[in-house]
């Protein structure tokens, strides 16, 4: 077990190095310069100006400085923001965008489980295929449309909900959906199938033989193994919450970290674009340990043995 | 004798794809208060449907229960409700499975799957309960109970996961058991060690037991009555000692030739040809009449009843009908009922025809 | 039962004539592979309903825009923001053609008067530049789709290279080569995507290259696992004895075995392409104007959702539509050629 998540926090720290190396060279890849009005500027003030950002050193000097203070914590200064640190203005823009993660997330998976429960206990009846298609059209239907249908239909149509910005409760509850739909079809979809493989086994038969009800077989002894396995599309499911962040905040006007994102693109903002690639990158892993590491503790068969389970 | 199970003309069908199996096609068997009744056939001939039947446990979405009874305590199981059945299983009847390895729940404690019934039906308190399947693990032969009470099922050998399987099921003194193959998964030195510990828990116990296998040897170890069955019917049925030693039916002539015993010599094995019919569209006359050497014309066109070798022994062939030509079972056969005192029916003279629909044991009520 | 009473003569009790080679017949009808699954997929009502669909909407993305009479980049400012009129269907009230919007008071007026274009029918409505919207919803799909195609395809042929060659091979360059790909698998693909069309000027050509840098892995692991299964089999052995060498191995033997898994695979490759490609014309890193996919056209009629909703909600209906059939197809597809499932 050790062994296995020493060698887990082993392939992290590899990936996150080559994402923060690769980020580095593409940027310096990206032709043309952050600064505006840069060609009006004569020789001098523009050595002034790539000097103070470090741009003229030689490329792999440049890469040595921005690894060591990366590792220090130091990610530079924002070009557009001048004298404002990436970490200070990551640090502002994490709260909605953590807030609006950990909602979709939560109300995805709780939702999508459910779903796939029902699905599966009623199965092959028309609950099971309207849970199924909802489950198809969520995974299928990129969280964009979603949120652009809803804004128009539900904001501007019906005027239930505001439209954009992130003023209180009500202003996260479109964007949560929007967000969460992917999540919900997954959580689903997964859960359907494990818990029909669950309720197929022999011991769900022999529970049936000992006289328990349906409740007590589909949530005290189903229900428990079929969870399980849940935990291992945690990870991706995170992952498509990041993606999705993007987007959805631009669309909602939501000021997180993938609205910064987006704008720092625009407007070739090198330090920020890397500093925020590379906290993704971080995210993105770390999830997926946490979830591995989740998945050895929950299944007694593992974490008892430290056998293999099935 | 009392009994105290009756399965009357049962019929059941399972709807498919490829369209309706008729599964089970008529049958009829009795059990008696304290006797271990065994039923023996290959795959497919619907030993297991039947008791998965008698507990209600086929799959509701594509099984059918088309006519006939089985009565228990009084009532009809198969008129009874999924939430009345609930409260027989575990409780009144009990049933243990093939597989030990995936019979138990692997992330459940081994104490609580024994705890459940005890709490469900006896209404014990988690206290009592805990004691009792303490007990229980103790009385069938599971050493330092009190700490594998906490331990999960991967922590048991095979041998030792069936022994939680027994105790599970005999938590609440059940009145039958039903043992669905319980040993075939097992090694046969563990075989013996389970089929022991059944025999010794049935005399403690007093509960009746329906044993499944299709491994003659087991059922020569712990069955008091034999049913034979084939094609979704029983074709033969009577005491251990007469299905062994004076079987009537070519089937089961097959099965006990093709089991090598002390006395077998340089003879080659007896294998019975073919597969098992297809149950899809079923055949018209008797079932085994495409393997069977012995077959007879009017086996092709209907099947045959019961006819009465003795009062605890019928078999459903043509070869005991007055008209019947004589015939010469297989030597290994013929070999066994040498040995058995009082030979009726096939090699020594017609039998009585009677079309009893119910065989079993006449007397008492 | 048979209790009929039939008197019984004596003459049933002849011994019957069993022909054995009967007794081992087996009674149903044996069919190969591909036809088994093909019965399964049609069984898969929605499957074959997206597969209609489907086709229907690649045959409209080569003809729509020929059957209009503007083209995709012709533009006619005078005629800008019109909603969508059908001639025929403007009568009908409660359907969206009749060329009318509606103000935020909630006044309906009629678009085409106002702009004095009466006599034009634009059956998707214009866009800001009075460009018509059928012509370029159509070609937009036409490109989205040649994007997800191009992108899947080359993704299956690196993908099964990839995975063939390292599952055949097996050992350390086995090893050497799963460790790259779970590292690259570790990289976040947003990231790298992005990084990529920065660096490279958005286009079609850029676009497909960042969508195969990194989207092969799935399909190489599946090959792989599958190479793996198929070594240790006996007809791999049988053709090595036989002389046959390696490449053949490879791709007479063990790569038709495959196609069911690969096929699948594919399948779900292309909506995965065809999401990433909205995605980033979303973000604004996607084709520039006046090419026109999916993904430009749900961006650009989403600046003007509020106005002239149609702009947004057309190419929508149309990205999700092509999503949620692939996805039911290759859903299909996956259960009727998964061999676990069969009766």
């Amino acid at each position: 077990m050790v062994k296995y998540i020493l060698q887990r926090v082993g392939y992290m720290i590899i990936t996150l190095f080559i994402v923060a190396s690769l980020t580095f060279f593409l940027m310096k890849l990206i032709p043309g310069s952050p600064f505006n009005n840069f060609e009006k500027l004569n020789e001098v003030q523009r050595n002034i100006l790539l000097d103070k950002y470090g741009l003229n050193d030689p490329v792999p000097v440049q890469y040595y400085n921005y690894m060591v203070n990366m590792v220090k914590g130091d990610l530079g200064i924002s070009f557009q923001f001048d004298n404002t640190p990436v970490t200070e203005l990551i640090a502002n823009r994490i709260g909605p965008s953590a807030q609006l993660g950990l909602q979709a997330m939560i109300f995805g998976s709780l939702l999508g489980i459910l779903l796939g429960v029902i699905a599966a206990l009623k199965q092959n009846t028309w609950v099971d295929y309207g849970a199924t298609f909802i489950a198809v059209v969520g995974k299928s239907v990129p969280s964009f449309i979603f949120a652009g249908l809803m804004q128009y239909y539900i904001s501007v149509k019906l005027g239930w909900l505001p439209v954009m910005l992130w003023k209180g409760p009500e202003y996260t509850i479109l964007p949560t959906i929007a967000l969460a739909m992917f999540p919900i079809s997954i959580a689903a979809r997964f859960m359907r199938t494990e818990m029909i493989d669950v309720l197929g086994s022999d011991y769900i038969t022999l529970a049936r033989a000992k006289g328990a009800s349906r409740f007590q077989i589909s949530v005290k002894h189903a229900l428990r193994n079929a969870l399980i396995p849940v935990v291992t599309v945690l990870g991706p499911l995170a992952v498509s919450l990041m993606t999705g962040s993007l987007v959805i905040e631009q669309i909602f006007g939501i000021p997180g970290l993938g609205e910064q994102f987006v704008k720092s693109i625009s407007m070739n903002d090198y330090p920020v674009i890397m500093g925020t690639n590379i906290l993704f990158a971080v995210l993105f892993v770390v999830v997926i340990l946490i979830v591995d590491i989740l998945y050895g503790i929950i299944d007694p068969r593992i974490r008892i043995s430290g056998g293999k389970a099935k | 004798m009392d009994k105290i199970l009756q399965v009357k003309d049962l019929n059941i069908s399972f709807h498919t794809f490829s369209g309706e199996v008729k599964a089970i096609r008529g049958v009829n068997f009795d059990l008696y208060n304290g006797e271990t009744l065994a039923i023996v056939g290959e795959s497919g001939s619907g030993k297991s449907v039947t008791t998965k039947a008698i507990m209600r446990l086929l799959p509701e979405h594509n099984s059918e229960i088309k006519s006939g009874e089985i009565l228990f305590d009084g009532k009809d199981l198969t008129k009874l409700t999924d939430k009345q059945m609930q409260k027989i299983r575990g409780h009144d009847i009990s049933m243990i499975f093939q597989d030990p390895m995936t019979s138990l729940n692997p992330t459940m404690k081994i104490g609580n799957q024994i705890m459940e019934p005890l709490i469900k039906h006896q209404n014990m308190s988690k206290h009592s309960a805990k004691e009792r399947a303490i007990e229980l693990l103790k009385l069938v032969g599971i050493p330092k109970p009190e700490i594998r009470i906490n331990q999960y099922p991967h922590q048991f050998s095979g041998g030792m996961r069936q022994r939680v399987v027994i105790a599970i099921a005999l938590a609440c003194n059940p009145k039958i058991l039903i043992a669905d193959e319980p040993t075939t998964a097992l090694d046969v030195t563990i075989q013996a060690q389970i089929l022991e510990l059944m025999k010794d828990l049935q005399k403690k116990i007093d509960t009746s037991i329906i044993f499944i296998t299709h491994d003659l040897g087991v059922v020569a170890n712990v069955a008091d009555r034999v049913a034979v069955m084939y094609g979704g019917k029983i074709v033969e049925i009577g005491t251990a000692d007469e299905i062994f030693y004076n079987p009537q039916h070519p089937y089961t002539w097959g099965l006990i030739s093709s089991m090598p015993d002390m006395d077998t010599e340089d003879e080659e094995l007896y294998s019975i040809p073919g597969t098992p019919p297809d149950l899809l569209d079923p055949p018209k006359g008797d079932a085994f009449a495409p393997r069977n050497p012995y077959a007879m014309k009017i086996d092709l066109e209907q099947e045959p009843p019961f006819f009465k070798v003795s009062d605890t022994h019928y078999a459903a062939t043509w070869l005991l009908h007055p008209d019947a030509p004589k015939v010469e079972p297989p030597e290994a056969v013929k070999r066994r009922q040498s040995q058995y005192v009082g030979t009726v029916g096939v090699a020594s003279g017609a039998a009585k025809l009677e079309k009893s629909q119910s065989p079993g044991i006449k007397e008492g009520k | 039962m048979s209790n009929k009473e039939i008197t019984i003569s004596k003459d049933m009790f002849a011994p019957a004539h069993i022909d054995p080679s009967k007794s081992e017949k087996i009674s149903k009808t044996s069919l190969n592979f591909w036809q088994d699954s093909w019965l399964r997929v049609r069984k898969n009502k929605g499957a074959v309903v997206s597969l209609v669909i489907l086709v229907i909407m690649i045959i409209m993305a080569f003809v729509g825009p020929l059957i209009t009479p503007y083209a995709y980049d012709d533009q006619n400012t005078k005629h800008n923001n019109l909603p969508p009129r059908i001639q025929g269907l403007e009568n009908v009230d409660w359907l969206p053609f009749d060329g009318t919007l509606t103000r935020r008071n909630g006044d309906v007026y009629n678009a085409y008067e106002v702009k004095k274009a009466e006599d034009s029918y634009y059956w998707f409505g214009t866009d800001n530049l009075g460009r018509d919207q059928f012509a370029r919803v159509w070609k937009g799909t036409q490109v989205s789709l040649f994007i997800a195609f191009m992108a899947a395809l080359i993704d299956m042929l690196i993908g099964v290279a990839y995975g063939a060659i390292s599952g055949f091979i097996g050992g350390r360059t086995d090893g050497i080569m799963q460790r790259i790909i779970e590292v690259i698998v570790g990289i976040p693909n947003l990231i790298v995507v992005v990084l990529l069309m920065l660096v490279l000027k958005p286009g079609i050509i850029p676009i497909i290259i960042a969508l195969t840098i990194t989207g092969w892995t799935s399909m190489a692991r599946v090959v792989r696992a599958q190479v793996l299964k198929f070594k240790g089999q006996e007809f791999v052995l049988a053709a090595k004895t036989l002389g046959a060498p390696n490449s053949s191995i490879i791709f007479k033997h063990m790569i038709p075995n495959m196609f069911g898994v690969i096929i699948i695979n594919t399948m779900f490759s292309i909506p995965n392409a065809i999401f990433f490609e909205a995605f980033l014309s979303f973000i604004g890193l996607g084709l520039q104007e006046p090419h026109a996919s999916l993904g430009t056209l749900v961006n650009s009629g989403f600046k003007s959702m509020i106005a002239f909703p149609y702009q947004m909600i057309i190419p929508s209906i149309m990205i999700a539509l092509i999503m949620v059939c692939f996805n039911l197809v290759a859903d299909g597809l996956r259960d009727a050629l998964d061999p676990k499932m069969r009766d």
